[in-house]
């Protein structure tokens, strides 16, 4: 197996500027790779003749100006493609051929990036394991019987299997950042309204927004480069001007506060996670950094405020996936209620029909003040427990995860447990603030660690840099053995 | 019917009761493309040929809000008199059906664009105010055609996220004549406004009926049922007739009414029920995460304000002072933006009242037996104001005046080129009518002779042969006075 496919897209960059592979040789090599891989399930769909042809394109007219020249990249399968199938790890969309490209992609595109395949994920972004697919689960390269995260479980995987130089994902609750944790690689989590949510199927439309998932912290920030920017479709897109977040990136922290949350010190976690986020505070306060004490007593109630809010707009959400229009429609039933409950019933997976069935009680009449309303009004406190902090600190380092990868199966049947895996991700989600998860260790079992780096809103610059600092002092390694192949 | 004084009531075997009724109106508000869409909206166009993937709620899709249409609102809000709110709130309002690609509609809840306001009414016996609860965009749904096939439904979604105003009042109604001017008050501020073209036969404006009845004297207001989805001002007032007459009907039976969503039958000419409150749908409202809440700067409601054209109580009380109409006169003629328009020109061009008369009248009556609009009126202003003035000069006898109007509605001719040509001038020449009237006398001296010996009814006689010898242009006042003393002598 070639050795190119392991580098950084960073590096293969520069191979391509420096014309020492081109486009369509480096998309053979991902295509070879992919093609053997089938087992780690990561990929929903392929497109080699596409991506082989505007390689070839590419090749013969080459941009070397542009942020991903040449550069073959598979994406989550909830991002709309044009001409490429769109499922959303839903049998609902098995077979939906959208017309249109998402924003984020066609960004990509913009950029000189191919297209390569369309990357497994949890059913509508729903889950923490990537269990809940439709085209069943994907497995964590690390080791054979453990998860790879979820809901962008597929992206992580194959980003960690080097079945595509880097990757995007979607991050609703952790989508991006537990599933990096869990497979040694960086997922950073944008501000939102920093990429436009238009053309992603919608989980929760408050907190879904899309992110890099990548092997280094310098290929995050070409990434969120490339994809991130205003977009007039979108009314909750921020107007503002593009960054040049990989040319600004720096190493020097020097004096830079960072907040220590005692609320993410939880109980029953293990020794191993607080090991990890002292030895986070260590690398950072060598790098002259203060690391601060902080508070953010809300922090108890984000979870079950999470699951109000986004199953409750989840539930509205998915109320146009009813057979009529395009996607699966149940062959039985007499009337168009009957044609709608078995649609629904057939076409949506068990995980998907919970929320949608807490997210209709949670915003039903007599429940709605009890609820809905009253998660509005915590959520509002969680972000002011952020706003607050963000007086005195520049960012605050938490672990990403209360554990490292699990094993498959382990916690289909018991979904508090499974909930409770995104206990840490999840507030910043919910205060819409920026987030990396870098990874910083491995645990005794060899299982990577992530902590991760919470920024002020758009401050996603200075999140970049001190996981770039870190990631340099860390040296991490991840043991990936090719055990499939 | 005028009368001066309210009688609606309804008289039941025991009671008497009065009918209140509160309604939700629901106006298509004009503008090139949908609320939350760069989809056309022209009425009448090809199945869905208007329809972008936003309005058929593709995965992915987002709304993004259509500046033009929240002008319109505030437009409308300011021609009712409202109170514009700065904040407002776009709110999903969730229920299934086939015609509703999201599965929501939006629409706004608990903060509408617009709050209270009032309008004014012109009623026989006296003004009469009534209030405005709100006004709040939505989305409109698009069509089910159930009867193009036996065993399936049709959709069309060409209406389907066309921005609708709807516009609820306070249960201020009293009865289907007030209804009757209630709606079409509406319609004239927003048709003045250019923000609906409150075409019912194309249901750019329907209403939600509310009604409920309580005994003369009471205070509490009644149960009300809500009659749904009325589309013209006659079936909204058969349709509260019956309703107030069955409410009615139960009371005096001792029973109860119970809260509920009717239907309109309108072959049956009865409401039903369709669904009582128990059977509600919960729409689990709450506030659409695409849409940012919606500010309004007050500057740009400045600006409108400064835009908004002379609205209809405004321009009557000016013709009423200017052109010295009285109320009823001043009231049909600013109805119409375009009536009005047409008024003023004429107006300008000749006698104000006689304009007046001759519109309401003869011109009206035209448009209506061809069924045009004004605006498509064969007689152009100025050459109605043309014959207003010679009719006012005496060029003309009002009589005259009819066959000439005739004409200009066939040739749409000046009436000046179709009175020369035709010498349809007044005979006003003393002495070519007293030589008119002398030959008359001579022809019928034994009439002269009864007429001198008393039979004076021969007067009009003698008239009548004077129009018949002058083929109707002599000049009736002229004539007169001549014949007077010609007989005298």
């Amino acid at each position: 197996m070639s050795e190119i496919i392991k580098k950084n897209l960073s590096e293969l960059i520069d191979l391509i500027k420096k014309k020492e592979i081109k486009s369509e040789e480096l998309a053979n090599l991902y295509i070879n790779k992919v093609n053997k891989s089938k087992k780690l399930n990561s990929y929903i769909t392929t497109c080699f003749e596409h991506t082989i042809q505007k390689s070839k394109e590419f090749d013969k007219k080459p941009n070397l100006n542009s942020l991903l020249p040449g550069v073959p990249l598979a994406v989550k399968d909830l991002f709309c493609t044009n001409g490429f199938k769109t499922t959303a790890g839903s049998k609902m969309l098995e077979n939906f051929i959208p017309q249109y490209e998402s924003t984020v992609t066609e960004n990509l595109w913009k950029e000189g990036a191919i297209l390569l395949g369309k990357l497994n994920c949890d059913e509508y972004a729903m889950g923490s394991s990537n269990e809940t697919s439709y085209f069943g689960n994907v497995i964590n390269p690390i080791a054979k019987d453990t998860v790879p995260g979820g809901s962008s479980g597929g992206s992580a995987s194959a980003l960690a299997a080097d079945l595509t130089p880097a990757t995007i994902g979607t991050d609703t609750g952790g989508s991006i950042r537990q599933p990096a944790s869990f497979t040694g690689t960086v997922g950073l989590k944008p501000t939102y309204g920093l990429c436009s949510r238009w053309g992603i199927v919608a989980f929760a439309s408050s907190l879904d927004q899309a992110g890099p998932m990548t092997k280094s912290v310098k290929d995050c920030s070409i990434m969120l480069e490339a994809m991130a920017g205003f977009d007039k479709k979108d009314s909750t897109s921020i107007e503002k001007k593009k960054e040049n977040y990989s040319k600004n990136l720096k190493t020097d922290i020097k004096g830079l506060k960072i907040g220590i949350p005692k609320e993410y010190r939880v109980e029953n976690m293990p020794k191993e996670i607080d090991e990890l986020w002292n030895k986070g505070k260590s690398i950072l306060k060598d790098l002259g950094a203060d690391i601060i004490d902080i508070s953010l007593p809300h922090t108890k109630y984000a979870l079950p405020t999470y699951y109000i809010v986004a199953p409750a707009e989840a539930s509205s959400n998915l109320a146009r996936y009813d057979g009529v229009k395009y996607g699966y429609r149940s062959s039985k039933g007499n009337d168009l209620i009957e044609m709608y409950e078995n649609t629904r019933s057939e076409g949506f997976g068990d995980e998907v029909k919970r929320r949608i069935l807490i997210g209709t009680y949670v915003l039903s009449s007599g429940y709605y003040d009890a609820y809905y309303l009253k998660a509005q009004k915590v959520r509002q406190l969680i972000k002011k427990d952020f706003d607050e902090n963000f007086g005195k600190v520049d960012a605050i380092l938490t672990p990403s995860t209360p554990s490292s990868a699990f094993k498959i199966g382990e916690k289909t049947n018991d979904p508090i447990s499974m909930y409770l895996n995104d206990i840490f991700t999840v507030p910043v989600n919910l205060a819409g603030l920026p987030a990396i998860s870098v990874p910083a260790g491995l645990d005794k079992k060899g299982y990577p660690l992530g902590l991760q780096l919470i920024g002020k809103t758009l401050d996603e610059q200075n999140i970049l840099n001190v996981a770039y600092a870190f990631e340099k002092n860390c040296n991490f390694k991840n043991e990936i053995k090719n055990w499939w192949l | 019917m005028s009368k001066d004084k309210f009688d609606y009531f309804i008289k039941g075997e025991k009671n008497k009761y009065e009918v209140i009724i509160g309604l939700e109106v629901h106006a298509q508000v004009s503008s090139n493309s949908k609320l939350f869409s760069g989809s056309a909206t022209k009425f009448g166009a090809e199945p869905n040929s208007q329809v972008s993937l936003i309005d058929s709620a593709f995965p992915g899709m987002l709304p993004v809000i259509n500046k033009e249409c929240i002008n319109q609102a505030i437009r409308t809000g300011l021609g009712l008199n409202a109170k514009i709110n700065n904040n407002s709130v776009f709110d999903r309002k969730n229920y299934f059906y086939a015609d509703l690609p999201q599965g929501y509609q939006i629409s706004q809840y608990k903060n509408p664009i617009v709050g209270e306001g009032k309008v004014l009414l012109d009623m026989s016996y006296g003004s009469k105010e009534i209030g405005i609860e709100r006004l709040h965009l939505e989305q409109d749904a698009g069509k089910s055609i159930h009867d193009m096939d036996p065993s399936n439904t049709y959709v069309d979604l060409n209406r389907s996220g066309i921005a609708l105003m709807e516009i609820v009042s306070k249960p201020d109604l009293r009865s289907p004549e007030e209804v009757n001017a209630y709606i079409k008050k509406l319609r004239t501020i927003m048709r003045y406004l250019g923000t609906c073209d409150g075409n019912m036969q194309e249901g750019s404006l329907r209403a939600d009926v509310n009604v409920s009845v309580r005994q003369v004297g009471d205070k509490k207001f009644g149960t009300r049922c809500e009659i749904k989805n009325v589309n013209s001002i006659k079936f909204m007032q058969m349709a509260i007739e019956y309703e107030a007459n069955r409410q009615v009907k139960l009371l005096d039976e001792g029973k109860k009414i119970e809260q509920e969503t009717r239907l309109f039958d309108t072959k049956k000419n009865e409401t039903r029920s369709m669904r009582s409150k128990e059977d509600a749908h919960d729409y689990r409202y709450f506030p659409d995460p695409d849409l940012l809440p919606l500010k309004i700067e007050q500057k740009l409601i400045d600006d409108l304000k400064k835009t908004l054209p002379e609205l209809p109580d405004n321009k009557k009380e000016r013709f009423m002072k200017d052109y010295g109409l009285n109320s009823y006169e001043a009231n049909v003629l600013v109805s119409e933006k375009e009536i009005s328009n047409y008024y003023e020109e004429v107006a300008k061009l000749s006698d104000k009242k006689l304009a007046a008369t001759w519109m309401m009248g003869d011109l009206f009556a035209m448009l209506n037996d061809k069924g045009l609009n004004i605006s498509k009126s064969p007689i152009s202003a100025k050459n109605f104001a043309e014959l207003v003035q010679s009719i006012k000069s005496g060029e003309i006898s009002g009589r005259i005046a009819k066959e000439v109007f005739e004409l200009m509605v066939e040739s749409g001719d000046n009436p000046k080129k179709i009175i020369e040509s035709k010498g349809m001038k007044q005979q006003s020449d003393p002495k070519e009518l007293e030589k008119i009237i002398n030959e008359i006398l001579t022809k019928n001296k034994d009439k002269v002779d009864q007429y001198k010996s008393g039979k004076e009814k021969l007067f009009g006689f003698f008239v009548g042969q004077v129009m018949k010898q002058s083929g109707g242009k002599a000049n009736p006042q002229l004539t007169n006075d001549i014949l007077k003393k010609l007989l005298k002598g």
